[in-house]
């Protein structure tokens, strides 16, 4: 395959960028996208020319490294995967592509296609954690959940932190990010301690980086990992009751 | 290093305007004002269907929201208490708007290149702030026009069917009112499935129901609005 590539180069967070046209030829289409940018890559190095900056590490959509906008969609055309997992099948022979990383106020480009979201960090540090007993470890069954219970809990907790869902919202909203990591632990008995602290913390937090949601539902269609935006409507409900709870007695309620 | 800290501690704001000080509660507000603006936006529609039963009826039915809870409640102070809320919540909803728009606008200040491919948000979603301006600055107009009549020559006090027909037999205003209550219909598309997300109200066994409320609602309200521009040029009603 032939393609032409439109790619964002930026040489530092302060640089001015552009998109920058690079045509590449015999791209196999067996390739997966990031093996396309590492071919480009090596070419760029034979001429001498900096290569293209792009993050990546697992390269099996669990780690959450990579992400890329590829022609206006998050990860790409490939619903439901990260870009690791998007292949050159998916694109015909002469397409042109335009490669651009994250953009939002809350996530700071590093360089080229790299960009910063340790704002996410901010994010989980301010609640996403449980208290646990140390010691010995507890028996695996001592608490019990209902299946339903732990199959949603799980669905949350599949988030892999990408940032897709911050990139593709019109408002650089971070809520499905958020009420994701919020959800996996307060829809636990193990999670019910901080609950009404942990909404309010992360929210706030989030609040510090990133934009208001207003429901477009962009979100969910880019999450490689189809997080349900209903998480999103329980964090909007936990918020205001954290706000008003009485937590003397915080046992007595779901 | 993490310990768990509470938000809550030292608190010493009214947990309400707390809650209002973050965009999630501000978001909280415009749906709980977006239901009261709903409200009346169905009772209104409903309400002028006695446009189609003639002058008498119509202009009785304006007279009789005057006279609700009389003789205890003096003439008007119903509608009084009726319009005095919906007021708020206007201007809430437009405070909440306003604030929000700030508010994305820093989070967004670097654009994509490549224009973005909509997989989810409507036309409707991502024209929320237009379609709200436009209904905005189309009640400013509806009040002038046919509640206080500065905008309407012939304007006689008490005659809301007289007023109605002679101010939308005039094509321009016909259409002006035609254009706003599309917006409207819009607005009402996005914000009435939106507002149920807002405030978490969120259940499996009915979250299939939401779009089509929103849709349901958007069109019964639309056509029955419209029906009056269109009845009254057309000479149905007048
Ligand atoms: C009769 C008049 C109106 C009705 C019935 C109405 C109704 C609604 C509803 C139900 C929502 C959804 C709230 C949510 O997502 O939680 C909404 C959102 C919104 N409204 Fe209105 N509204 C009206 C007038 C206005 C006006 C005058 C403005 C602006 C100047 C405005 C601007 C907005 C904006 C920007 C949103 C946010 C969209 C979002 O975040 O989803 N609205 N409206
Ligand atoms: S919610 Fe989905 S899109 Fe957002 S960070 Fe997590 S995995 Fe990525
Ligand atoms: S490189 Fe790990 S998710 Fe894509």
């Amino acid at each position: 395959m032939d393609l032409t590539l439109q790619v964002w180069r930026q040489a530092g967070p302060n640089a001015p960028g552009r998109l920058v046209d690079y045509p590449v030829k015999d791209i196999s289409p067996d390739m997966s996208f990031l093996e396309m940018l590492d071919i480009v890559n090596e070419g760029l190095n034979a001429q001498g020319i900096e290569p293209i900056a792009f993050d990546h590490d697992c390269r099996e959509g669990i780690c959450g490294m990579c992400g890329l906008m590829i022609n206006g969609l998050a990860h790409g055309p490939q619903l439901g995967t990260a870009t690791c997992q998007l292949h050159m099948r998916k694109f015909k022979d002469g397409d042109t592509i335009v490669i651009e990383p994250w953009k939002a106020a809350g996530f700071p480009i590093v360089r080229d296609l790299a960009v910063d979201r340790s704002t996410f960090d901010r994010i989980i540090e301010a609640g996403g954690f449980i208290t646990v007993p140390t010691g010995s470890a507890s028996d695996a069954n001592l608490t019990l959940v209902p299946k339903e219970v732990a199959d949603w809990s799980m669905d949350a907790a599949a988030c892999i932190g990408c940032g897709a869902c911050v990139a593709a919202c019109p408002n650089s909203a971070a809520q499905l990010f958020t009420a994701a990591k919020i959800a996996h632990l307060s829809l636990l008995p193990q999670g019910q301690p901080e609950r009404w602290t942990r909404v309010e913390a992360m929210v706030d937090k989030m609040e510090e980086f990133f934009g208001s949601c207003t429901n477009h539902g962009e979100c969910e269609t880019a999450c490689p990992k189809e997080i349900s935006i209903d998480f999103i409507a329980l964090m909007n409900k936990d918020y205001m009751k954290a706000k008003f709870k009485n937590r003397r007695l915080v046992s007595q309620t779901g | 290093m993490a310990v768990t800290e509470s938000p809550a501690k030292g608190r010493r704001r009214f947990w309400l305007l707390d809650l209002y000080g973050s965009a999630v509660g501000k978001k909280w507000a415009m749906a709980l004002s977006g239901i009261g603006l709903l409200g009346f936006v169905v009772a209104h529609m409903i309400g002028n269907l006695h446009m189609y039963e003639g002058a008498a009826e119509m202009n009785e039915y304006g007279e009789y929201l005057r006279i609700i809870g009389g003789p205890i409640l003096p003439h008007t102070v119903f509608l009084w208490l009726i319009r005095l809320p919906l007021l708020a919540a206007f201007l809430i909803h437009i405070h909440a708007a306003y604030a929000l728009t700030i508010t994305n606008n820093h989070a967004t200040i670097d654009k994509y290149k490549q224009p973005r491919e909509w997989l989810a948000a409507s036309y409707a979603s991502r024209t929320m702030r237009w379609s709200g301006v436009i209904v905005l600055l189309f009640v400013a107009w509806h009040l002038a026009d046919l509640t206080l009549g500065w905008v309407n020559p012939d304007f006689i006090s008490g005659e809301p069917f007289h007023n109605t027909v002679v101010s939308l037999s005039n094509v321009g205003i016909a259409a002006l009112y035609i254009v706003a209550n599309i917006a409207l219909g819009m607005h009402i598309f996005h914000g009435a499935w939106s507002l149920f997300q807002s405030i978490g109200v969120n259940n499996p066994r009915f979250n299939r129901w939401r779009r089509w409320f929103a849709q349901a609602l958007a069109t019964v309200i639309v056509i029955g609005n419209i029906s009056f521009p269109v009845m009254i040029l057309t000479g149905v009603v007048g």
